[in-house]
C-alpha cells in the first residue's frame, strides 16, 4: 500500500467514502498537487485570516455564494468569476472544509453543486482535527492565475427543493428530514437555543419529517464525520430511510441542512436528496401550509 | 447617553479602516492581544457562562475604578472573534462608570465585526455585550 492510500484509511476504515471524504492526512500529502483548490469557509469571519491551511483560499458564505440582494445563490457569472480567481478549471479536484464541523464547507459544496461542480471533496474534521492534529496554519493569502473558468447555468431542480416542490413531496409521502433541534421540530421553540427568532410566526415542522439533528452525524471531539455503520443506525434505523427513495432535508435556513445532505447523498450513497433552503423561515410563514407539532 | 471613552476610541479606530480585510487584520491583532484567564480567575460555571456563545465564554467582574473590571475566559482556541471582543470590552469598559456601562447599545457589535455575521455569531457576541451591561446594571 502506498503513502496516499494508507493516507485515506481513516476514511475508509470508517467505511466511508473516499471520492468525496479525505482525511487530513491525504490533504497533507497532496497539498502541492498541480490540481488541488483547497478552500476554507467558516461562520467566524476572522479565522481565515488568522491562519488556514497552507494554500488555502477563502470562499465566504455571505460575500461570495448568496445574491446580494434577494434571497438566492449568486448567478453563473458571478459563481464564474469567484471560481476562475481561485484558479478552477475542470481538471480540479476541489477540497472544502471549515470551522463548526465543516458546517459552511457543506454548505459551499452544495451551491457549488448547483454549477454542476461536483469534483469536491470534504475535509473530514475540517479546520479543528487539522488543528488537534498539529499540523501547520499560514496566512500567507494565495493568488490564483486567473482561470477564465465558465460555469453552466445553474441547475435547481437536482439537489435543491423549493416550497411548491415539498407541498408534492408530502402529498405522496415522501421522506423529510429536519435536521433542527428536538425543541425548534417539536415547536416549543421557534429558533435555535439562545437564538432570537428569524421571523417564523408558526412552530413546529413539516408533516411527516423525521427529526435528526444534523451534529448528530459528526464525532463531537474532532469533528469528524462517523463511521457508515453509525450513519446507518442514524438514518436507517432510526429515522427509516432508504437510499432508493426520494428524500428532502430542511432546516431554517438551509445551511445545516447541507451538512445532513452531504452526509446522505455522498456518505450513504443516496441517489436522491435535495435541500429545502427556504427551509423553516418559509415554511413557518407560508399561509395555508400544513404543520405538524 | 455617551459610550464610555476607552470603548468609544476602540469603535473609532476600526471606523478608520473601510476596507475589511484591514479591520480583520486589527481584530486578529486585538484578540491576539487577549489572554486567557485561569479557572481561579474567571470560574467556568453555567451561571457565568455567555448564553449562544458557541466559544464558550464565562464571565467574571471584580472592582476597579469606578466600576467593575470585565474578565472573559474564551477556551476555544478557534474562537478568535470572542478574544478580540473580549479584549475590546475589558480595555474598552473596565472601570468606567456602572451607569455608562449599563447604557452601552448593543449593536456596537456591528460597529466593530462589520454587518456581515452569520446569525450565530452575531448572537454569541452581542450576547457578551449584553452579559456585561447586565453585570453592570445589577451592581449599580
Amino acid at each position: 500500500m502506498s503513502t496516499l492510500e494508507a493516507a485515506q484509511n481513516s476514511v475508509e476504515e470508517k467505511g466511508l467514502n473516499p471520492n468525496k471524504l479525505v482525511s487530513t492526512e491525504w490533504l497533507a500529502e497532496h497539498l502541492n498537487d498541480e490540481n488541488l483548490v483547497l478552500i476554507e469557509s467558516n461562520e467566524d469571519p476572522l479565522l481565515y485570516s488568522q491562519g488556514h491551511i497552507p494554500g488555502a483560499y477563502e470562499v465566504d458564505w455571505t460575500r461570495d455564494l448568496n445574491d446580494p440582494l434577494r434571497r438566492d445563490y449568486l448567478q453563473v457569472e458571478a459563481f464564474s468569476a469567484l471560481l476562475s480567481r481561485i484558479g478552477y478549471t475542470p481538471n480540479s479536484t476541489v477540497v472544502l472544509y471549515g470551522d463548526k464541523n465543516n458546517w459552511w464547507a457543506t454548505y459551499a459544496l452544495w451551491v457549488f453543486e448547483l454549477f454542476g461542480v461536483t469534483n469536491t471533496r470534504i475535509l473530514d474534521g475540517g479546520r479543528i482535527k487539522w488543528q488537534k492534529d498539529g499540523r501547520a496554519f499560514t496566512r500567507e493569502i494565495p493568488t490564483a492565475k486567473n482561470s477564465g473558468f465558465t460555469a453552466t447555468n445553474r441547475d435547481d431542480a437536482t439537489v435543491r427543493a423549493f416550497r411548491d416542490d415539498v407541498l408534492k413531496h408530502i402529498e405522496k409521502n415522501g421522506k423529510l428530514i429536519d435536521v433542527r433541534s428536538p425543541e425548534e421540530f417539536n415547536g416549543t421553540r421557534l429558533h435555535m437555543e439562545a437564538y432570537p427568532n428569524e421571523g417564523a410566526l408558526r412552530g413546529g415542522h413539516i408533516p411527516g419529517a423525521k427529526s435528526v439533528p444534523w451534529a448528530k452525524a459528526v464525532n463531537p471531539e474532532d469533528g469528524t464525520f462517523k463511521s457508515i455503520d453509525e450513519l446507518k443506525a442514524l438514518y436507517e434505523g432510526e429515522a427509516g430511510l432508504d437510499s432508493g427513495s426520494e428524500t428532502v432535508v430542511y432546516c431554517r435556513i438551509g445551511e445545516r441542512s447541507s451538512h445532513t445532505w452531504f452526509v446522505l447523498k455522498y456518505l450513504l450513497g443516496y441517489g436522491n436528496v435535495r435541500n429545502y433552503d427556504g427551509s423553516w423561515t418559509e415554511w413557518g410563514n407560508l399561509v395555508g401550509v400544513p404543520i405538524e407539532r | 447617553m455617551a459610550i464610555p471613552a476607552k470603548l468609544q476610541e476602540h469603535i473609532e479606530t476600526l471606523a478608520m479602516f473601510p476596507d475589511r480585510q484591514e479591520r480583520i487584520d486589527m481584530l486578529i491583532g486585538m484578540g491576539e492581544e487577549y489572554k486567557n484567564f485561569s479557572p481561579s480567575d474567571v470560574v467556568r460555571d453555567e451561571s457565568c457562562k455567555v448564553p449562544g456563545c458557541e466559544s464558550e465564554v464565562f464571565l467574571a467582574t471584580e472592582p476597579l475604578g469606578e466600576g467593575l473590571r470585565y474578565k472573559f475566559a474564551v477556551d476555544n482556541p478557534q474562537g478568535i472573534s470572542a478574544m478580540a471582543l473580549a479584549q475590546i470590552l475589558d480595555t474598552g469598559l473596565s472601570g468606567a462608570p456602572l451607569s455608562e456601562v449599563a447604557q452601552v447599545p448593543e449593536e456596537i457589535v456591528f460597529d466593530i465585526f462589520g454587518r456581515e455575521l452569520s446569525m450565530g455569531k452575531s448572537l454569541g457576541l452581542t450576547n457578551m455585550v449584553k452579559m456585561v451591561k447586565a453585570v453592570a446594571q445589577a451592581s449599580r
